[in-house]
């Protein structure tokens, strides 16, 4: 277990090589205060290299953003340099604001203060589709 | 609060009972003239739909309701910039039922989620078109006295035509359905269309040709295939009379089959086609008013169920 330089936090594992920056971005990780650390293409056992990002603070991380980027990470808990619970993701069943819809002729791209809302339709897939005009989520979008 | 959006928002058991409750109206709408008194429907059309709009009108008021409303986004607050959720809300105030017509898909679905009456699309961009579809269903039940074991024929753009997709989505719920999807190969049904008649089992093909499918079909779904939906010119000409029905082609055809066609038509049936018993498009236009009372009746019932809760 990789949660060495975190005290109290969060260590996001298991991340696909390469992904480690998109959920930078995505859980807007540069705002924080704290020292954030993202190690890319660590070996690791499981999946032979992985990225890992080490957030030296207590925050809420969106578990279904995750879960929608990839269901295989891993969320590990930390508190004073103890892990404390791991949290294995899944697809989540709806995603809330996480992607826009693409579609140009869906009311979400003219209504102002919509909810981006997707629902799962097919797991197998991993296939999200708009609650509104059912056009499918883009998964490059993020 | 029920709404109708899609049409599979509607329970195989409940399209029966709502087409029972238009075969009763049909047999005594005398019984039904005063059902809605004091009631009032709102026609919500962003986007101008005069047939659409007239069948909800006289269906409100073959019930002895009012309607009110307006016919296109320019003359009203949409123009102003009003969003869609505020021009609902503020609609629900003066009436009990709310038809919407918007060019963007989901606005029916987004405004039920914030009105406090009943909202039925009555059509959203490319997307839905769920009482088109209670409108064929009717007329199938009507003329065959069955919505199931039946071979349908859809013939046209089944590609783009919603009101086809949406009929398909619906007959899937119905014992012993087979499909003759008869299309040029461009404007063939989508794949998600495809994947859900593997899915379910039910059996189809597809094909470019009519006349050799005619004889054994009980129900022929006839739609417009447009100009403008084909890549170049000469394949148009190549294909564009094969779709085409006329006199000729309804002799290879049963005895007993029933054309049906969401209307408007452009020429893709032959006016000589009109005088053919067979030809029951234009009684689909009453249904489709009938099957809106049923509904707005289903619609109103179940909100006031819900508010003496
Ligand atoms: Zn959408």
């Amino acid at each position: 277990m990789n949660i060495d330089g975190v005290e109290n936090g969060i260590v996001i594992d298991h991340i696909q090589p390469g992904d480690s920056m998109r959920i930078y971005r995505l859980l807007e990780l540069d705002e924080l205060d704290c020292s954030v650390a993202i190690i890319q293409n660590v070996v690791s056992r499981k999946h032979g290299r992985k990225d890992i990002i080490k957030i030296d603070q207590d925050m809420d991380v969106d578990l279904d953003a995750l879960g929608y980027i990839d269901p295989r990470i891993t969320v590990n808990i930390v508190q004073n340099n103890e892990l404390v619970a791991k949290k294995h993701l899944e697809l989540p069943r709806r995603l809330w604001n996480i992607v826009d819809c693409k579609n140009p002729r869906c009311i979400t791209s003219v209504e102002d203060e919509v909810d981006q809302v997707f629902e799962l339709v097919d797991p197998e897939r991993e296939l999200y589709r708009c609650v509104y005009c059912e056009a499918a989520a883009e998964k490059q979008a993020l | 609060m029920r709404h109708l959006i899609d049409i599979r928002d509607f329970s195989k058991e409940e399209i029966d009972e709502l087409l029972g409750v238009a075969e009763r109206i049909i047999a005594d709408p005398i019984a039904f003239q005063d059902r809605c008194a004091h009631k009032r429907l709102a026609t919500l059309f962003f986007e101008p739909s005069t047939r659409t709009r007239l069948s909800f009108e006289a269906a409100m008021q073959a019930l002895g309701g009012s309607v009110l409303g307006f016919s296109s986004a320019d003359s009203s607050s949409a123009a102003k910039g009003e969003s869609v959720t505020d021009t609902v809300r503020t609609v629900a105030c003066y009436a009990d039922i709310i038809a919407m017509r918007h060019p963007k898909e989901g606005a029916p679905f987004l405004a039920s989620r914030r009105s406090t009456v009943p909202v039925i699309n009555a059509g959203d961009g490319g997307h839905n078109h769920p009482t088109q579809t209670l409108t064929d269903l009717l007329t199938i039940h009507r003329e065959k006295g069955r919505l199931d074991n039946l071979k349908i024929g859809m013939a046209g753009d089944l590609k783009f035509g919603r009101t086809v997709h949406s009929l398909i989505t619906a007959m899937l719920q119905y014992e012993g359905i087979s499909f003759v999807l008869m299309s040029p190969p461009e404007l063939r049904i989508p794949s998600y269309l495809r994947e859900m008649l593997d899915r379910e089992g039910v059996p189809y093909l597809e094909t470019d040709e009519m006349e050799a499918h005619l004889g054994d079909l009980d129900i022929l779904y006839m739609t417009r295939v447009q100009k403008e939906r084909f890549f170049n010119e000469e394949d148009y000409v190549r294909l564009k009379d094969r779709f085409i029905l006329d006199t000729e082609k309804m002799q290879y055809a049963a005895a007993e089959m029933k054309i049906l066609h969401p209307l408007p038509r452009v020429n893709e049936i032959s006016v000589k086609v009109d005088d053919d018993p067979r030809a029951v498009y234009f009684d689909q236009v009453k249904n489709g008013m009938i099957v809106r009372m049923a509904l707005i009746l289903k619609l109103l019932d179940e909100a006031g169920k819900e508010s003496t809760k």
